[in-house]
């Protein structure tokens, strides 16, 4: 009963159909399509970071050094970290979100398909904008914190990291704003927040600080950009602005950033350790609200990273309570997965062993963090190789061990096939050891005092120094073998995997209710949910000894409601369910495919060009192209209900035409 | 409207959720900027400092723009009672109160610079104008949506029982007016009264 069926006439403001093909991804608005468009666009920045932590491990793997000048290092290691944080973590987990957020509570799609495309394109324009400047003359050069003053500098490239970042920005505020309201508003029935998927847990909570956090950075972008472009005066020491002022904003920004990079993979590993543990997760409410609590206290502790900047003694002591303070919720968590482990009956799955090396890694990195909070102890670390050790403990050994970690989980639910074990296992063996190989010495080599953002590493620190590097050099060596490990298995996996059926890991959440890889309307009817980890309890009962016993498929136990019964049958069968009792994909609405998220970002493009200054006519094109571009979203014709619509949970309602107009 | 079927967890609409939760995050965005003014309160450069504010022509804009929530209000109401012409009125009479209070802005802009306080001058006026500036950027996006809802309204793309879309301007109106209270206060007031004490 949509209009592009009923309606025989096509205009420019016709909505797209193609449901196959190149036009089919560049129009779509399925959550799992975009999901999947952000994990292969991740994988390419992957590559360009990774060839740019090259450029930086070659030059150091010897002491003085002249393989690349101080200025493309300068652009080697800034271009990694924005990469590595914007175009790779942060995307990776919106890949996560996109695919399984509404899987994961039961609903069809998100609350605003359009807007979710439109959320992708901006940071795919975000990233390629940013690469531009490779072939604009120059890339960024100031670090992925941009300390003003020194990124107004003349010869500084900042003002592509000024606007770029405000791209991304604009797709992770819009994707927030569309994942919260999608998990405050779309959960099955039945699902209330003391059921929900602890991913979906971490992920309003991920979604709630970019909410809070983007604006902030958002506000420095800005002043660093009329400082550069139009002379404005923020950060200009000359007539009274305060560098200061730009450390408190990006750290208040920057603070809370590592924990909306780190959140997503401690979701994803609260999912995977019971599934593979075969228990339930140890403490649910004290992760969820650990994690919460994680949120809040994460806006209170920015200036740890400006103890060596002069904001005086209290202000010292106060962050650095709060800093030590942060670390009670996260050790909550740490304890509250082993205990999921302890006495669990183990499976070693590759899955599996990243969720552990997450854990393991991530808590070698929150340990050296604690130290940072020590304000002695700082004053000596700061700018060294021990806050390269530490951060990339944190961000690679946590957040994309635990991203990997997904990647492995999820593949079956995403392409109906299983990844290689052998290969996973030995991409996770090469990738622990290139990564420790990698990072470990430098906590030696920092706390022996190697400075950090130098392109040469001077000999006068010592042949131990050296030594250190060069093995930091040779485990880049060994992460890019295990890299592309992973690659091949990635690809011969979606090729010729072995078929996973639909629940290959016998798991615990209501995405693995539906089929693998899901149809285009996910459920056949909308599950009703009466339990925490709802699809093992649709699977299992509990015998007198509280024992699991298999529930066979199509028996209905007591505490499974009629209606959970029936998508039971419906689902969990043997794939003949298209035909059951009236359940007709033909008549769930869907929002159906559009060119405007495309067409509207596009306009993006110019406008962000322009604002780099060269003529302010790239502005105006930009900004009637985003207008016209939005003009062509709002009058689009809508299938039925409104723009936007929320999806009908009820066919029937919509065969009734409910929603004449 | 759609509202009576779509089942929302929250029993809210969608649109008006996202709307709460983006006007969430604008808050922090205007939150940074008044914070940098405030800092920037002394660092005038030798230049012009807040005495250059002509308190009475801006208290009047101000007033013209909190008369527009009034009017926003009203055209949200006819559009509930279905009376579409009056409904355009309203909306048509808070639009024309925006543009009234961006033109006091252009005006009140040009002669400060006139006067000597433009975006380059010093800290203190950088932080002006790009305050109120963004302010002023947003209470345009607002008259564009006014417009853009007015004419939809005459080619029926908007329909009467489509109340839900002109709250949602009218939330995002309120908004809009609510940062201009805290920034007319903070901005023009509080320094005028520790100046004038
Ligand atoms: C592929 C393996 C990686 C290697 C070999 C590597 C190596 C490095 C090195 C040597 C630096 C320079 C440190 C300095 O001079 O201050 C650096 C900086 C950085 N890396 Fe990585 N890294 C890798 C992966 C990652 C990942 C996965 C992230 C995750 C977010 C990341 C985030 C950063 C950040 C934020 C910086 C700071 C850049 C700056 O100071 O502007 N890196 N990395
Ligand atoms: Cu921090």
């Amino acid at each position: 009963m949509s209009h592009s069926t009923t309606t025989p006439r096509r205009s420019v403001f016709s909505r797209p159909t193609a449901e196959t093909g190149f036009s089919s991804w560049i129009t779509t608005t399925d959550h799992k399509k975009i999901g999947i468009m952000y994990f292969f666009t991740v994988l390419v920045f992957f590559f360009l970071g990774g060839v740019e932590s090259g450029v930086i491990r070659a030059q150091l793997a010897q002491a003085e050094n002249s393989l690349v000048t101080a200025e493309i290092y300068n652009q080697a290691f800034t271009m990694h970290g924005i990469t590595m944080v914007f175009l790779v973590v942060m995307p990776l987990s919106a890949a996560f979100f996109n695919y399984l957020i509404p899987l994961q509570v039961g609903a069809r799609d998100v609350a605003f398909p359009r807007l979710n495309a439109f959320s992708y394109w901006m940071y795919l324009f975000g990233g390629i904008f940013l690469y531009s400047s490779f072939l604009l003359g120059g890339a960024p050069n100031g670090s992925w914190v941009g300390y003003a003053p020194l990124s107004l500098d003349s010869v500084s490239n900042m003002a592509f990291y000024a606007i770029g970042l405000q791209l991304l920005g604009v797709s992770s505020l819009s994707a927030a704003v569309n994942f919260i309201t999608t998990i405050l508003n779309m959960r099955a029935p039945g699902m209330t927040f003391m059921r929900m998927p602890m991913f979906i847990w971490m992920s309003l909570v991920t979604n709630f600080l970019l909410l809070f956090a983007m604006p902030i950075i958002a506000v420095a972008l800005f002043m660093l950009q009329f400082d550069t472009v139009f002379g404005a005066q923020f950060f200009n020491p000359a007539t009274g602005g305060d560098p200061i002022l730009w450390q408190h904003l990006f750290w208040l920004f920057g603070h809370p950033e590592v924990y909306i990079m780190i959140l997503p993979a401690m979701g994803i590993v609260s999912e995977v350790l019971p599934v593979f543990s075969r228990k339930p997760l140890f403490g649910y409410a004290a992760v969820a609200f650990a994690g919460a609590a994680i949120g809040f206290i994460g806006f209170g502790v920015w200036a740890h990273h400006m103890f060596t900047s002069a904001i005086g003694p209290v202000a010292r002591s106060a962050f650095a309570l709060s800093t030590m303070f942060i670390a009670v919720p996260t050790g909550i968590k740490i304890f509250n997965w082993v205990f999921t482990m302890w006495g669990g009956k183990l499976r070693f799955t590759t899955p599996m062993l990243f969720a552990i090396g997450f854990v393991s890694m991530f808590t070698i990195g929150g340990l050296s963090g604690v130290t940072h909070a020590v304000v002695p102890h700082n004053a000596q670390q700061h700018d060294t190789y021990y806050v390269v050790a530490h951060f990339h403990y944190v961000l690679f050994g946590g957040a994309l061990f635990g991203l990997i970690s997904g990647i492995y989980y999820w593949f079956p639910k995403v392409t109906g096939r299983l990844m290689d074990e052998k290969l996973g296992k030995l991409h996770f063996w090469t990738w622990l050891l290139g990564f420790n190989l990698t990072f470990g010495p430098m906590h030696m080599s920092g706390l022996l005092g190697q400075p950090r953002r130098t392109a040469i590493l001077p000999a006068e620190l010592g042949g131990a120094v050296e030594l250190y590097n060069l093995m930091s050099s040779i485990g880049l060596l060994v992460l890019v073998v295990s890299a592309l490990v992973f690659l091949f298995n990635l690809i011969t996996s979606i090729r010729s995997g072995v078929a996973s059926g639909p629940d290959p890991w016998d798991a615990r959440t209501l995405e693995w209710l539906s089929a693998s890889p899901p149809k285009h309307y996910n459920f056949d009817t909308i599950p009703s949910v009466s339990h925490r980890d709802e699809f093992w309890h649709r699977k299992y009962a509990e015998d007198e000894a509280g024992q699991p016993v298999a529930v066979p498929a199509g028996a209905s136990s007591e505490h499974v409601e009629p209606d959970a019964a029936h998508a039971r049958e419906a689902e969990v069968g043997d794939g003949t369910d298209a035909a059951h009792d009236g359940v007709d994909g033909g008549h769930i609405h869907m929002p159906d495919p559009s060119y405007w998220p495309l067409v509207m970002c596009l306009g993006f493009l110019p406008l962000a060009y322009g604002l780099l200054g060269p003529t302010p006519w790239l502005i105006v094109i930009g900004v009637v192209w985003v207008i016209i571009g939005y003009f062509g979203w709002v009058i689009e014709p809508v299938a039925e209900g409104d723009d936007d619509d929320p999806v009908v949970e009820d066919p029937a309602a919509t065969r009734s035409g409910v929603a004449a107009h | 409207m759609a509202a009576g079927v779509h089942e929302t967890t929250l029993g809210l609409d969608h649109r008006k959720l996202a709307m709460w939760v983006f006007l969430g995050s604008e808050f922090l965005f205007f939150g940074a900027f008044v914070s940098a003014y405030i800092l920037y309160l002394d660092a005038t450069a030798g230049g012009p400092n807040v005495d250059i504010f002509d308190i009475p022509f801006t208290s009047i804009s101000s007033f013209v723009l909190l008369m527009s929530s009034l009017t926003m209000v009203l055209a949200h109401n006819a559009h509930v009672r279905r009376d579409m012409r009056r409904m355009r009125m309203w909306i048509l009479a808070t639009a024309g109160q925006g543009a009234v209070f961006l033109g006091g802005q252009v005006f009140e802009f040009t002669v400060f610079y006139r006067e000597g306080l433009n975006l380059t001058e010093s800290p203190f006026a950088s932080a002006f104008f790009v305050l109120t500036g963004f302010h002023g950027l947003h209470v345009f996006v607002g008259i564009l949506l006014l417009l853009s809802l007015y004419s939809l309204t005459l080619t029926g793309k908007v329909k009467p029982n489509q109340d839900l879309k002109t709250e949602m301007i009218g939330l995002y109106w309120h908004f809009v007016d609510i940062i201009w209270v805290i920034i007319f206060t903070v901005v023009y007031l509080i320094p005028e009264l520790a100046m004038g004490s």
